[in-house]
């Protein structure tokens, strides 16, 4: 299976890495919908299984959660969605989610499992460096990459301590505050990142508030390896409901649009 | 974070990274001020002269007479505000001024939170925003036209059943956003670490003052404190001043609904399963896959799913027995105080009166019995109403 690594090392450009809520808005549609941005250019998957109270989410991925709660998605049909992706193309999964689900299923079974499905890393939203001992070794032990988050607002000292926690990638949070596009990404990043590359050789991707080719180019341009799309393709799923073609066509088409910014932007 | 948060394996701070900062300024703060004597002047001279410091606590004759032993109600429906909330917000809002912060959120269930928040806003010269489900605005309007009048804004949250719990996801999503310059308010002693802590120390004083005062009226040491849970404040402030004294049983009485054999309540520690909500493990409401369940209550202040992590120590450790009190018996409990004595209480304070009265009869005549009115029931006399027409 492949992992972080060697996917990094095989492209050029920075990675694209959409995020989608598995199961929204049913299982059948959300299959489609992920097969359609594999095949649109998705270097790495970001999936998260919906939860009752996200509250790292905004509006548009917290709509998303409920339309997949509603179509009766839990935490086993997940990791069996997880396997028709992984049957479908070798692309590396990432999961974000939050630390109940796993609380519930049992820690240890669930990474196991999530490992032995397919999958890569298993981001806590709710879950910071401080408590994540409780799940650190579990992670390792099933053969997970670890994945945590940097903020604007993270002091330095914290920043080292979780860049060496990190063995997948950093999430870089590009704003604060929660999960959802913006007009205009912060000017600050750029720092981050560079901050961040001094420190470790682990990947840096940025997410939250990325909604435009041009955020995903400039992102990369100030030294991403890897740019994460949430809120605006769930928002492609929400604006289009009721029309499957449509919701596939116009996710189809983002993607390749930011694709080939990002390759143009590279070279 | 200095300390872990942690009430045996219960508290913490499961919270995104991007609230660390703000918890860990919020840490730092609290244990520089809360023993410092300049602050705890001015936070006594406060609880004083603004909120109404001591309450009484009050021998009720008549009820006694009616359920056969002796009842003291710790009288924190007198503070200003009508509730025991104001404790928590002088404390809170004060500690937010030596902070330097001058923007405030908070969320609010029943309202009392909300209405304590925008008291202090108005008092300290803040800009206050509270966070309330829209049923529970819908159901508590006249705290949220009080809480305007104080000159906060108060923003519906729609998600869920829009309640409580609504509202807590929606006020540390705006903090998350907000988190450089804004000061969260908690309401309750549960959330993330360090609030369970801080808000157990503002609450505080009603243990410890009903200790004394039970002691300076009857000579000693009361049998049982009672007092209704919903996240958990009152009681932890009325359990604070008598844990150590192992003889007195506490007993915290959580919110039945229609019954919990029917699933229709919000007693987290009584039918829940441990699990992480907003910040902190608990006893939690939960379906078998870990979504978090709506709750229901007569009472918005005890509509929540999950609970303080120091109550589910104290249960676990066998300190504090948690039962709950169906809203038939509470609305029961709510007429009989006010027929008895005249004391109109809150429908959440009068769950910790319904457990009483199931004792009736049960107690030897001399026993005393400390009831936590946590609050008055001015604003819950139209719910009633439509369940009870008089």
């Amino acid at each position: 299976m492949k992992t972080y690594k060697e996917l990094f090392g095989e492209i050029e450009n920075a990675a694209l890495i959409p995020f989608f809520v598995i199961g929204d808005p049913d299982f059948d549609t959300s299959l489609e919908i992920v097969k359609t941005a594999i095949d649109a250019g998705a270097d790495i998957l970001e999936l998260g299984i919906p939860f009752s109270d996200p509250i790292a989410d905004g509006p548009t991925i917290q709509k998303a959660d409920i339309r997949a709660l509603e179509s009766g998605m839990d935490v086993h049909k997940a990791l069996d969605f997880i396997k028709l992706i992984k049957q479908y193309k070798d692309i590396p999964i990432g999961l974000l989610m939050y630390y109940n689900l796993i609380y519930q299923y049992g820690a240890e079974k669930f990474f196991n499992d999530f490992k032995a499905a397919g999958g890569n890393s298993v981001l806590i939203a709710d879950m910071t460096i401080d408590d994540a001992a409780e799940t650190i070794e579990l992670q390792k032990g099933a053969g997970l990459d670890t994945v945590f988050m940097v903020t604007p607002v993270t002091e330095q000292q914290r920043m080292e301590k979780i860049a060496a926690q990190s063995t997948g990638f950093i999430y870089t949070v590009s704003v604060l505050g929660v999960t959802g596009s913006r007009d205009s990404l912060s000017s600050s990043v750029g720092g981050l990142i560079e901050n961040l590359k001094k420190l470790t050789d682990v990947p840096v991707c940025v997410g939250f508030g990325i909604s435009k080719p041009e955020h995903a180019v400039s992102v990369a341009k100030a030294g991403a390896d890897g740019v994460i799309i949430g809120s605006k393709i769930v928002s492609l799923i929400e604006v289009n409901l009721g029309d499957k073609a449509k919701i596939l066509r116009e996710i189809r088409d983002f993607i390749k649009e930011v694709k080939k910014s990002l390759v143009a932007g590279c070279s | 974070m200095k300390y872990d948060g942690r009430f045996g394996q219960y508290g913490g701070y499961y919270v995104p990274e991007v609230l660390i900062p703000a918890l860990e300024e919020l840490e730092e703060a609290f244990f520089k001020y809360y023993k410092d004597e300049q602050f705890s002047n001015e936070l006594n001279d406060l609880y004083k002269h603004y909120a109404g410091r001591p309450t009484s606590l009050y021998y009720a004759k008549q009820l006694s007479e009616y359920v056969g032993f002796k009842v003291y109600l710790k009288r924190e429906d007198l503070c200003h505000g009508g509730a025991h909330k104001v404790n928590n917000t002088l404390g809170q809002g004060l500690l937010a001024r030596y902070m330097g912060k001058k923007k405030i959120i908070a969320e609010t269930g029943a309202g009392q939170h909300g209405l304590a928040t925008a008291m202090i806003g108005a008092l300290f010269g803040m800009e206050i925003k509270i966070f309330m489900g829209v049923t529970d605005i819908e159901r508590q309007s006249v705290n949220v036209h009080k809480m305007k009048l104080c000159g906060a804004e108060v923003v519906g949250c729609e998600g869920g059943t829009g309640t409580l719990k609504d509202a807590i996801n929606d006020a540390l999503r705006y903090w998350t956003a907000h988190v450089q310059d804004t000061f969260y308010v908690f309401g309750s002693a549960c959330g993330p670490h360090p609030y369970p802590t801080i808000v157990k120390h503002f609450q505080s004083p009603i243990g410890t003052e009903a200790r004394q005062q039970c002691l300076e009226q009857t000579g000693k040491l009361p049998d049982m404190v009672v007092a209704c849970v919903g996240g958990g404040s009152n009681a932890i402030g009325i359990f604070s001043g008598f844990v150590d004294d192992k003889d007195v049983k506490l007993v915290g009485v959580e919110a039945g609904g229609e019954g919990v054999e029917k699933g229709k309540h919000a007693a987290t520690i009584v039918a829940g399963k441990v699990g992480v909500l907003h910040g902190s493990r608990s006893y939690l409401l939960q379906d078998e896959n870990g979504q978090v369940m709506e709750t229901e209550s007569v009472s918005a202040g005890l509509d929540y799913s999950a609970v303080g992590p120091e109550h589910c120590y104290l249960k676990d450790i066998g300190r504090a027995e948690y039962v709950a009190a169906n809203d038939e018996d509470v609305l029961d409990a709510f007429e009989l105080l006010t027929k008895k004595e005249g004391i109109i209480p809150a429908l959440e304070s009068s769950h910790g009166l319904a457990y009483l009265v199931s004792l009736k009869g049960k107690l030897d005549s001399e026993t005393i019995v400390v009831v936590n009115l946590s609050g008055r029931g001015d604003k819950d006399v139209s719910i009633v109403e439509k369940h009870r027409p008089v």
